[in-house]
Order: C-alpha cells, then sequence, then structure tokens
C-alpha cells in the first residue's frame, strides 16, 4: 500500500506551518512533537502508522474554517480524525498533513423530544447520544460494534451501520442535518429538522464521502423511542447453508428482525471460549434473532421464526426470557472481535457485502482460500443484509501481514464476483483502496472525483483515501469535443 | 416543439448526449412524462424519450431487491411486488389528478423526484431505498454507482445526489431499488375535532409512543369533510389519523394503546382495510386539494413542531392546507396570489428562524409563467447554491441536461 508522495516544499515549511496554527489555536491546540503526535499515528487499523507534519484540535466552528482555509492557501493536506476508530485507515495521517481532530467537539447541543431530534457536536459518541436520551426512553438507532468509543461524525464520513440495521437503517438513514466547512472555509448547513432536501441531497452524499468532502462540524439525528420489548432467539444449525436457507425463509415470511447474526463455527468457538454466553458448541453455524416491539408482537414473530427454524433443520434453539438473558446472547457476538483477538496474535476485520443467498458459495470458497493461504479465517455476519466480517487470524511477527493482505484482497474479490461490493459499513480508506477497480470502470471513479472536485478543487482533504489512482480536477474536468451531424438515423425521431 | 429522440438502450444514451454536448444542444430528460407540471418550464432543442429503457431485470423476493430499467412504468413494478405480498416502502404518491396528467409514471421519474408518501416518517423516502444505478452524465459518460445490496459504503453514495436532482445531473437508465414485505394487518385511528396546534401536539405524542406509526396526518374540518371515507368526510370536525402496521397480534395492541392515548384527547373512531387505504391515498396524492383546479399548490417539509404557526403565516393572506408526516409536511393551496403566494411561504418558513433551518418549499403545481416567475425550488443560501451549482457541472459541464428545471441557472 502506498501513499503519495509526501511534498519536500511542505516539510521544508513546517514550523512556519506550525507557528501560523498556533496563530489560530492558540494554548495546547497544536501539538507538534513526536511523543504527543505518536497517538495519532495511526486508527483502528494498526496496520498502517505515520506521523502527521502537526496535530491540531480546535475548539471552535470558526477556527476549523481558518485553518482549512490556510491549509487550502499554502498547500497543507488535512486528514479529519474523530475518534480514530476507523477500521479502514481512514483517519491514517500523511507525512505532509495536519490531522485535524474534533476530539473537542463533544458537546450535546440540544435535545428536542417534540421532534425527535437531537443535535450534537461530531466529537460525541454514538452511545453518548443514546445515554442523552436514555432517561426519557428514547434512543439513536444505528449501533456499530465501536458505538463506547466511535464519534457520531466519524459515524457520518464511514455511513456506520451495526446490528440494527436491517430493520432501522444506517447512519445516512437516520441523519436529520449536518453542518460542515469546506476547504474555502465556507460553512455549509444541510437539512434540520425536517425530512428531505430541498435541492441536492448533499446530505446524502456527505454520508459515507470518508472526510473526502468537507469537514463535519454538527450533525442533527432522529431518536426513536425504545420498543417496549426485545427478545433474542439463538438457533444452531449443522451446516451455514440450513442457516443460510432458514435467513431467507424467515424475512420470505415477510419478517424484519431488529438484528439477524450468523456465526461460523470458528467465531462460535471464540466467543464462547470469551464470554461463556451459552452457545452450542456442536453448531457449524449459529444464528442471533432478535425481534422487538410490543410484547403480543415479538411473541408471535418468535413462535413463526421458531417454525422457520426447525423447517430448516435447526438443531438447537433458546430463545431470551429476560433483558439479562438477552444481553448475555449479544455479548458473545458484540465480543467477536476481542474472542479471536485471544487466539491469534493479530487479526485483520474484512467487511463486504454479498447477496445473501451466494453465503454457503462464499464460505465454501473462503475455506478453500484460507487453505491457499495457509491462514485461519472465523466469520460473523450481518446475515439479514448480507454484509460479512471475516476475521483472517494472522501473525505479523512471524510476517504474514502481506499473506494476510493478499487473502483479504481475495475475500473481497469473490464478494465482488458474486454481485456484492468491498465494503458495507467499514469504508474504503486506504485498506480496499487498490481494490476499487474491482467494481468500478475507469469513469465511474473518475466521475466519483469529479464530485470530489466540486468540493475541493486543489485535493487537500484526505488525499491517499478511496481513490486508487489521483487526478488534477482540470484533467478530470476536461472534455472531448467532437462535433458533427446528429448520428444514428436509425434512432425514431418524432 | 423540441424534436424527439427515442434511443434504444443506454448506449444510444451515451452516444446522443456526447453528440448534443459537442453541438451545445439541450437536452429534456422524459421517462413517462407524468410529472412534466413539476419544475420550472425548460425551452430545450430536444427531447430525449427514454420510455425504450424499461422493464424489471431482476427482483428477488427474499433477498429485497429489485433491478429495473429507469423508465419502467411504476404500475408494473408495484404489481409484480404485491404478487410477492411486498411494496416501494416509500408509499409513492401518484400526481395523475394533481397534474391532470394521465401518462404513466416511471421508477426513474419517482426517484428523480425522491418522493414519498405518507410511510416516509417510518420507512424514509425514495432516496433511502435507491441502491444502485447506472446512468450517463451530461459528459455523455456512462458510470455507475451503488450495487444490489443494502449495506454499501464503496464510493460515494451518487444514489442520494441522483434523487431529487429531477434530471439535471444525467440520465438515468436502471435503477436497482430496496423492497420490503407489505404490512399483514392496517389500522388507522381517527381523532375528532382538534385545532391545528392540538393536532401537533397529538401527532408529536404518538410518534414519540414506541408504536413505530407508520403515518400521521391532520385534515382541518373543510379538508376532512371533501374526503369520500365516510368516516371522515362525514365528520364535521376536523381529523387526525394514525395509521399502525405489522402483523396481527401487534397491530391490535397498538391500536387499542393509540385509542387509549387519544381517546383522552377527544371522540376516536378506527378505519380498517378499505377505508383505511383510501384515507392514506387521498392524503399522498393531494387529493383534498384538488377541487380549486387554480390555485398554486406547495409542498413545505418543515420542522414539525412548527406546522401550525408556519401553516398560519403562509395562510396569511387566505388559501388552505393538511398536515402528514407528524405535522413535518405541509400541504398548501393558495388562490389568487401574482407570485403563488411564494413569498408568504417561504417567509413563513424563515420567519421563525433566522437560520432558516426550518425547512423547504416547493411550488408543486401553478401555471407554466409563475414558475418561469419565482423560485420553484427552495433557493439555497449562497455557498450552498454556489457548491450545488459546482456538483451540477461536475457531472454536466455543459448543462444540457433539463436546463433550468430546478434553478434558473440551471
Amino acid at each position: 500500500m502506498q501513499m503519495p508522495e509526501p511534498d519536500a516544499s511542505i516539510l521544508a515549511r513546517r514550523s512556519e506551518l506550525i507557528t501560523a496554527l498556533r496563530k489560530i489555536v492558540p494554548g495546547d491546540g497544536v501539538i507538534a512533537d513526536d511523543a504527543g503526535m505518536r497517538v495519532y499515528e495511526s486508527d483502528g487499523l494498526p496496520a498502517y502508522r505515520q506521523i502527521p507534519l502537526a496535530v491540531v484540535l480546535p475548539d471552535t466552528v470558526a477556527q476549523i474554517a481558518d485553518i482549512l482555509r490556510l491549509c487550502d492557501e499554502w498547500g497543507v493536506k488535512v486528514v479529519p480524525r474523530g475518534a480514530g476508530t476507523s477500521l479502514s485507515g481512514g483517519a491514517l495521517p500523511l507525512a505532509d498533513g495536519i490531522i485535524l481532530g474534533l476530539g473537542k467537539f463533544n458537546k450535546v447541543l440540544e435535545i428536542d423530544y417534540d421532534n425527535r431530534a437531537v443535535r450534537v457536536q461530531p466529537g460525541v459518541t454514538n452511545l453518548g447520544i443514546s445515554q442523552a436520551v436514555d432517561g426519557e426512553g428514547f434512543y439513536y438507532a444505528p449501533d456499530p460494534s465501536s458505538q463506547i468509543a466511535c464519534s457520531i461524525g466519524g459515524n457520518v464520513a464511514e455511513n456506520a451501520g451495526g446490528v440494527h440495521c436491517l430493520k432501522y437503517g444506517v447512519t445516512t438513514n437516520n441523519l436529520l442535518g449536518l453542518e460542515m466547512v469546506l476547504l474555502s472555509g465556507e460553512v455549509i448547513r444541510l437539512g434540520g429538522k425536517h425530512l428531505d432536501s430541498g435541492g441536492y441531497d448533499l446530505m446524502g452524499l456527505l454520508t459515507g464521502s470518508e472526510g473526502l468532502l468537507g469537514v463535519i462540524t454538527e450533525v442533527t439525528v432522529r431518536i426513536l423511542k425504545k420498543p417496549e420489548t426485545a427478545r433474542a432467539v439463538l438457533i444452531g444449525f449443522p451446516s451455514s447453508e440450513a442457516a443460510g436457507t432458514c435467513v431467507a425463509e424467515v424475512i420470505g415470511a415477510g419478517i424484519i428482525p431488529g438484528g439477524m447474526e450468523m456465526m461460523d463455527r470458528a467465531a462460535i468457538h471464540a466467543a464462547e471460549e470469551f464470554c461463556r454466553a451459552g452457545y452450542p458448541l456442536e453448531a457449524e453455524a449459529l444464528l442471533i434473532v432478535e425481534l422487538d416491539g410490543p410484547g403480543p408482537e415479538v411473541d408471535h414473530l418468535i413462535e413463526q421464526v421458531r417454525k422457520i427454524a426447525e423447517s430448516c433443520g435447526s438443531t438447537s434453539l433458546r430463545a431470551s426470557e429476560n433483558e439479562a438473558e438477552r444481553t448475555a446472547f449479544w455479548a458473545g457476538r458484540k465480543a467477536a472481535f476481542p474472542a479471536i483477538g485471544r487466539i491469534s496474535p493479530d487479526y485483520m476485520c474484512m467487511d463486504g457485502t454479498i447477496p445473501r443467498n451466494r453465503l454457503p458459495d462464499v464460505l465454501a470458497r473462503m475455506s478453500q482460500l484460507s487453505e491457499k493461504h495457509g491462514l485461519r479465517v472465523a466469520n460473523v455476519f450481518h446475515a439479514g443484509d448480507g454484509n460479512l466480517h471475516p476475521l483472517i487470524l494472522y501473525d505479523a511477527n512471524a510476517g504474514e501481514l502481506e499473506t494476510a493482505e493478499a487473502f483479504g484482497a481475495d475475500i473481497l474479490r469473490l464478494c465482488v464476483e458474486v454481485g456484492g461490493v468491498l465494503t458495507g459499513e467499514h469504508g474504503v480508506g486506504v485498506e480496499k483502496r487498490d481494490l476499487m477497480a474491482e467494481v468500478f470502470t475507469e469513469e465511474d471513479l473518475a466521475q466519483q472525483q469529479r464530485v470530489k472536485c466540486a468540493f475541493d478543487p486543489n485535493g487537500r482533504l484526505n488525499p491517499g483515501k478511496v481513490f486508487p489512482v489521483l487526478h488534477s480536477c482540470a484533467e478530470l474536468g476536461r472534455l472531448e469535443v467532437h462535433k458533427g451531424e446528429l448520428p444514428f438515423p436509425e434512432i425514431p425521431r418524432f | 416543439m423540441a424534436e424527439t429522440l427515442k434511443p434504444r438502450d443506454a448506449a444510444q444514451v451515451a452516444e446522443l448526449l456526447t453528440w448534443a454536448g459537442a453541438e451545445d444542444k439541450t437536452v429534456e430528460l422524459v421517462g413517462g412524462g407524468s410529472k412534466a407540471g413539476l419544475g420550472r418550464p425548460m425551452d430545450t432543442d430536444y427531447r430525449l424519450d427514454l420510455s425504450a429503457l424499461d422493464g424489471v431485470s431482476l427482483y428477488e423476493p427474499e433477498e429485497l431487491v429489485l433491478r429495473a430499467g429507469a423508465a419502467t412504468p411504476l404500475g408494473q413494478i408495484q404489481a409484480m411486488l404485491a404478487q410477492q405480498r411486498q411494496q416501494l416502502a416509500f408509499e409513492p404518491p401518484d400526481f395523475g389528478d394533481l397534474y391532470q396528467n394521465l401518462q404513466e409514471q416511471t421508477i426513474g421519474g419517482v426517484l428523480s423526484a425522491n418522493l414519498a408518501g405518507p410511510r416516509r416518517i417510518k420507512a424514509g423516502a425514495a432516496r433511502d431505498h435507491f441502491l444502485g444505478l447506472e446512468a450517463v452524465s451530461g459528459r455523455g459518460q456512462a458510470f455507475k454507482s451503488g450495487g444490489r445490496v443494502v449495506k454499501n459504503v464503496t464510493g460515494y453514495d451518487l444514489c442520494k445526489l441522483m434523487a431529487g436532482s429531477f434530471g439535471t445531473l444525467a440520465a438515468l437508465t436502471e435503477v436497482t431499488v430496496k423492497v420490503l414485505p407489505a404490512a399483514e394487518k392496517v389500522r388507522t385511528v381517527l381523532l375528532f375535532g382538534q385545532d391545528d396546534a392540538a393536532a401537533i401536539l397529538a401527532m408529536s405524542q404518538a410518534a414519540a409512543s414506541p408504536h413505530e406509526i407508520s403515518a400521521l396526518a391532520h385534515l382541518p374540518g373543510p379538508i376532512a369533510a371533501r374526503s369520500a371515507v365516510s368516516y371522515v368526510g362525514g365528520a364535521g370536525a376536523a381529523v387526525t389519523a394514525v395509521r399502525i402496521e405489522g402483523p396481527e397480534p401487534s397491530v391490535l395492541h397498538r391500536t387499542a394503546a393509540l385509542r387509549r392515548q387519544w381517546g383522552t384527547l377527544g371522540a376516536v373512531e378506527e378505519l380498517h382495510g378499505h377505508n383505511s387505504a383510501a384515507l392514506w391515498r387521498e392524503i399522498a396524492n393531494v387529493a383534498p386539494l384538488l377541487p380549486d383546479a387554480e390555485a398554486a399548490i406547495w409542498k413545505l417539509s418543515a420542522t414539525p413542531s412548527l406546522g401550525a404557526g408556519i401553516m398560519a403565516a403562509a395562510l396569511a393572506s387566505g388559501g388552505e392546507g393538511y398536515y402528514d408526516w407528524a405535522g413535518g409536511l405541509l400541504w398548501l393551496s393558495i388562490p389568487g396570489q401574482d407570485d403563488g403566494g411564494a413569498a408568504l411561504v417561504r417567509g413563513a418558513l424563515t420567519g421563525t428562524d433566522a437560520r432558516a433551518d426550518t425547512g423547504h418549499a416547493t411550488l408543486m403545481r401553478g401555471p407554466a409563467a409563475l414558475r418561469e416567475r419565482i423560485d420553484v425550488f427552495q433557493p439555497g443560501a449562497p455557498a450552498l447554491a454556489a457548491l450545488s451549482a459546482r456538483i451540477k457541472d461536475s457531472f454536466d459541464p455543459r448543462r444540457i441536461l433539463n436546463p433550468g428545471r430546478m434553478y434558473g441557472a440551471y
């Protein structure tokens, strides 16, 4: 993985730049010493590290605007960073760029129960929003596994999902408003507490744009009343095919569960060892199905799911009888990553999405790839929406990183081949950047980069992420001209 | 009258737009033509009839996904879905009566206008169900975005950008949408006799309940009286309505809970099956405002709790209106104003909040001369308007696609 060559002229002006940044953000808001910057050298993808030019931690929107304007003028690259939990290297620093940390933007600005909306600064954690409204019985629906730590600004940048997005949607479906600052220093407000856009849907475009278009300085989300009850069902199956059939039949019966997760044998064993959640160790595949709503609905649906599971050959089924049990059922799944971390020195988490009905085929071929590369893999899977999280087990100290990367790339190519995509919720970042050509044509990528040019004509914001090849906006904007008579006499005219 | 060209496939669309760009010829994109009355009037060199790009190429009910040519008639898709007890959950409205236009609307048209019906508050708008696209930009280049899976952050989400862009960025050629199961049971609870402010509070209470409300609307007395549903039309009072959908035991439980909740506020009634469906169809399709065929019709998306105040201010010089989306969607009919009521309507939105985050207004129906003269779509703040223009140019630098449909400059 190559990052763009650092610009020597920028490196040479470092101390001048730091002085200028300190004029904008006085006090300890500019970090320029190696020890202080080491904290920021990587994000949730620790395989890649880089010390930035400087770290700036502004506390007002006006400071952000000044920083961006300065960097745009000086030709300095800017990498925005929320909580630094990106699993795709979205916040990986650049040697000739600053880290713009939004950590000080950590206030809940307004809770509006009448309009079921909460307005926050981007550094507030995902869970912090739910906690702020918990007393009144509300919550914010998207719940990525990192929700204790990850920031809502980062959630917007990556369009984060979670286990409940089959029913409640991902970040983009739960946003009402955004404020962002462009490289020009212009502050733009989108949405509010109302629905939809009066013009182009820039909020939808910003969501999942991985910090390449603008710096998000405020987020308004929709909150929901907590369901009256929620129960989870653990269902063991003798094969992943049987579990996959059960998922299809549950949805085919018109049931959209609050969550529907699958784990394979390796993940079941690692999680059970770690958490003692009571998972069926004899099963080849485990489904966790959560039903939420009023009591009568949940009981009714659990009965339907039970019948479907039995008809699909389930070998065990347990429904949670109380909240403690439900939490325990989820504990194993939510701890799947650290559980794998215990049985392997390092692991790499992939994030492809596939059409659900291709799951048995994909799992079988993943086992073949596992043998080919000589590395183990465990699978946790948002079964309801086809989002796979294969965890590749490797040992970096044994020089296995490159093999693991090659294995991961093979898995993602496989996802694309069966009609899926490279990433469902972690983002492209640097990790999957060089695989973008597996999905997109040159023109597809050129058009996306032209959109970036509308926001950031000089390419200062988070370059080296998402797009495998950087083109200048002048190059991207060039038009081919071939004048002539209206061709195609065969086209019907009226 | 502009000459009409009818490409056979996406490749011909690309060839035509490449040629049009080189020749500086402007092009109106037409799918079914059902929404020709929405947006500013255009005068283009050519009309591009995209109706040959039709047909459903993939429908996998258990995968909740459907792919179709952009000009596939919506009715054809809805009939296929109904056979599998599925639906487009965003409940696309039918504006055939609003525009007095009998052309069939297409899936591409619904997405391009980002339309959604009463279920918007629960299920999202067209944008939230738009998974993937193939299109030809104003540069004459074919490109794609998204895919066929719901969870996807691979590259920018250009589907969102295309939704609501009214054909000003690219010609959609193929679209992939998320489909969902239709509810097994539907009930509507009616509450009678609330004034606008009280109704907004009642709707807010219901929306803040755990009952997964699928629609909330309020019809002031004279508007309710026009309903063909006898419980509504014959009520002799304002009617506030809440819809509950889901499995039968759940719907019965929640309906009872809402009857108890609203029963403390006034008299309540319950609609089943046919009556319930008919009422929400009227609300979605703006049926209550159609008797005055001359008045300007506006759609306002606003902060729900401010709905009643905005309605009153917008109607200061006459007219009438009703509420959908729990008070967040205002449908207004304003007769006899030179500007169609634009100044009052937009003033009502910004009057309550200097930052103007309170919402946006679209002139949904009006004479061509009026749509030419005023801003049909909400004008954005200068920095936002300039950014939107740069985005337009990133897809269509010569501004050949639907010029003037959204804004005068492009």
